[in-house]
């Protein structure tokens, strides 16, 4: 039932309101102005790719969305597309700690990978849960019964998601003894036990395979489509990120220099002449 | 050749040690007849000792990192002592049984003084199992714990001199001293990571013993506060050895209790949490974890440990002052931790065990007791860094779907 209604709001929702909002955002590294007055938005039900050469800035924004760092100016605005009070108002996420981003609807993966790598693969999903259920030290001492019941839960909901990430092979297995696509894919398993409603995946593909890359293309779609869950990321594979995106932006020296669809993109001179350069043209 | 490159390494240790120790160990200068004494003899001594032992200690570097090679090259997970000890049940019950016989008719064999070393011994494993929650779950650093244990032991000793509160009344007031202390301490100094943690908390530490020491009004400074009451019974007056032995028991029962608990917190959403946060900080915060209200939580419950423990510490010798106290102490609880397996219940039991049980058989070595106790523990932590039981944590398993 709750599904149905979900399935259909995300429908009625798509490309309606948009889940993230940036504007203006600039951070600095002591003179290094790494963040450069950068607009973004992210709608309902988008796959958004950001781009741009390496020390662009992209990993940088990433932190500054999440709550690692605080930026110098600008708003991040998020409004949770299944809010039971239709569109709320939107809320201002600046300053606020990484763990009450995580609450509000947005979760993570790292560049480079970040596991509980002396946890097994379910553990490192239910970590996940934390902010989602609330059992405490008596719960755990006496172990009552809504405790048992929690843990319950939360191991079911995490093997769920490892089915469907496609990781249940592994389930007893610890992450630092996964392979490497692996690893990747648990770090969206254990993002997505958060119950986000905005995945950021920074350089998901980094380091896989032709095969393995076509995969999580095809998983991150699902994602999508199946939990509608928006999703913003960051990705130098060229031939991923055209294939996958709704809608790119492209950063340099921390501003944006362009944006716009796929097509637009890899035909607007100024991103191939700061960025894609000769891998478009051949 | 390997062996002639070896043999040259410990030549020059031992060309570098006698160098080292010509000025004391050679030169002896008589100022009464003004004389120099020359003692060849002793550089001797010292050239072949040094080579010997540089070249004993490099042969076993050696043989371990070829046990690793070839581990590595089998390619088999040889599965640990601390594993065998959890997962295999026809390996643990029976060790169970037996413990538990011994403990048992343990105080009826052995002498006053064995009961004594044993009390001792095991309030060390429930000091170290406390301090196991902040820095083998956690991994907080934390040098100052013996702070939380003063804690409590001068809630009994004031609680007691001034207003002859008993010592059950008093064990859960030490407790919750303890945790005060650990939020209050803890709030300011968790935001500090490693090694800065580690050096604020030892200097809490410290500021808790000199407290004590300089703060005569408070604590009859130095001296102590003495003739504390032991634990009662029922209003039951025990003899010196029915004391001694009721002790004994408490402390098996108050470790059992121990063992119990930090068993729940580990294996529970909290427990995940703290091992987590050990694994990576930021991951863990960006999964939705507190960083800072886990970490005090971590913190406050080792310290409540410490305080319970303090209270028996003051019951049992009936006497305190801050000597008991110093820096000594929480290195020797962080060893036990760190020599038995830090995160692991049963490394932590043997770990306490080994530090505890083995100066005091070592008394028949006299002097060099304390010298072998630290060769010791330099050697196991070259050749078993990881701790006597490794990875010994009993991980979620999931075994099929649950309907
Ligand atoms: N914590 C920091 N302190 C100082 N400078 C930083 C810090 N983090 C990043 N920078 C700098 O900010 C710039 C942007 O870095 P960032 O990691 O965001 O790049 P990126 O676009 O993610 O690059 P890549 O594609 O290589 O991942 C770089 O010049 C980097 O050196
Ligand atoms: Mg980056």
């Amino acid at each position: 039932m709750r599904a149905g209604l979900i399935n259909f709001m995300a429908g009625f929702l798509k490309n309606m309101i948009s889940v993230l909002e940036v504007k203006n955002l600039t951070m600095n590294f002591g003179g290094l102005c790494a963040i450069d007055s950068l607009d973004l938005d992210v709608a309902q039900g988008e796959i958004v790719t950001l781009i741009g050469p390496n020390g662009a800035g992209k990993t940088t924004f990433f932190n500054c969305i999440t709550g690692i760092y605080n930026p110098a100016r600008g708003d991040i605005f998020v409004s949770s597309p299944w809010n039971k009070d239709k569109i709320k108002k939107q809320e201002r996420i600046n300053g606020l700690k990484p763990n009450h981003i995580t609450e509000k609807g947005l979760a993570r993966t790292f560049q480079n990978i970040r596991l509980f790598s002396n946890m097994t693969v379910l553990e490192n999903v239910m970590i996940g849960r934390h902010c989602r259920t609330s059992s405490g030290i008596a719960g755990a001492v006496f172990r009552n019964r809504s405790t048992v019941k929690e843990e319950k839960e939360v191991v079911e909901y995490s093997y769920n998601i490892l089915e469907k990430i496609g990781l249940s092979s592994f389930v007893n297995e610890f992450a630092k003894n996964l392979p490497y696509g692996a690893q990747r894919r648990l770090e969206i398993a254990r993002a997505m036990a958060t119950e986000p409603f905005l995945l950021l995946l920074d350089e998901p593909a980094a380091g896989m395979n032709l095969q393995e890359t076509r995969e999580l293309a095809e998983l991150i779609m699902r994602i999508r489509d199946r939990e509608h869950i928006s999703i913003l990321l960051i990705e130098h594979d060229m031939k991923f990120v055209m294939s996958i995106s709704d809608r790119i932006f492209v950063m340099d020296y921390g501003r944006k220099i362009a944006q716009g669809t796929p097509a637009e993109i890899r035909k607007n001179p100024v991103v191939i002449k700061a960025y894609l350069g000769d891998e478009i043209s051949a | 050749m390997i062996k002639a490159q070896e043999i040259k390494k410990s030549f020059f240790v031992s060309i570098w040690f006698m160098f080292l120790t010509f000025p004391i160990m050679v030169i002896r200068v008589n100022p009464i007849e003004k004389l120099i004494e020359w003692r060849w003899k002793n550089l001797a001594l010292i050239g072949i000792g040094s080579f010997l032992l540089s070249f004993v200690w490099r042969y076993l570097l050696k043989q371990k990192e070829a046990g690793r090679k070839k581990a590595e090259a089998c390619g088999v997970d040889n599965i640990s002592l601390g594993r065998k000890l959890i997962e295999d049940s026809g390996f643990y019950i029976p060790a169970l049984i037996a413990a538990a016989v011994f403990a048992l008719v343990f105080p009826f064999i052995f002498s006053l003084y064995q009961i004594n070393i044993m009390v001792t011994a095991l309030m060390y494993v429930v000091l170290g199992l406390g301090l196991n929650i902040v820095v083998g779950l956690a991994g907080l650093l934390d040098l100052g714990y013996v702070a939380f244990y003063a804690v409590g032991a001068y809630s009994y000793a004031l609680l007691n001199y001034h207003f002859g509160l008993g010592f059950w009344t008093v064990l859960p007031i030490g407790a919750v001293a303890g945790f005060i202390f650990g939020i209050i301490l803890g709030f300011p100094v968790l935001r500090l990571r490693g090694d800065y943690l580690a050096i604020v908390t030892l200097g809490f530490g410290e500021i808790i013993r000199l407290v004590l020491e300089n703060w005569n009004e408070f604590s009859f400074g130095p001296s102590g506060i003495a003739n504390i009451s032991r634990p009662g019974f029922f209003g039951i007056q025990f003899s010196l050895q029915g004391a001694i032995i009721y002790l004994y028991f408490l402390m098996i029962a108050f470790t059992l209790f121990t063992i119990f608990i930090v068993n729940r917190l580990q294996n529970s959403r909290i427990g995940r949490a703290w091992i987590a946060l050990r694994e990576d900080e930021i991951a863990c915060q960006a999964m939705g974890i507190d960083k800072t209200k886990t970490k005090l939580t971590a913190f406050a419950l080792g310290a409540t440990w410490a305080g319970m423990i303090g209270v028996i510490f003051a019951a049992k010798t009936t006497f305190v002052n801050p000597a008991s106290f110093t820096f000594m102490e929480s290195a020797m609880i962080l060893s036990i931790v760190v020599l038995g397996g830090m995160g692991s219940i049963i490394g932590v039991i043997i770990g306490a065990f080994a530090l505890i049980l083995t100066p005091e058989y070592l008394r028949a070595f006299s002097d060099y007791r304390m010298l072998i106790f630290g060769a010791i523990m330099v050697i196991m932590m070259v050749f078993r860094p990881q701790g006597i039981i490794t990875n010994a944590r009993r991980t979620y398993k999931f075994h099929g779907r649950i309907s």
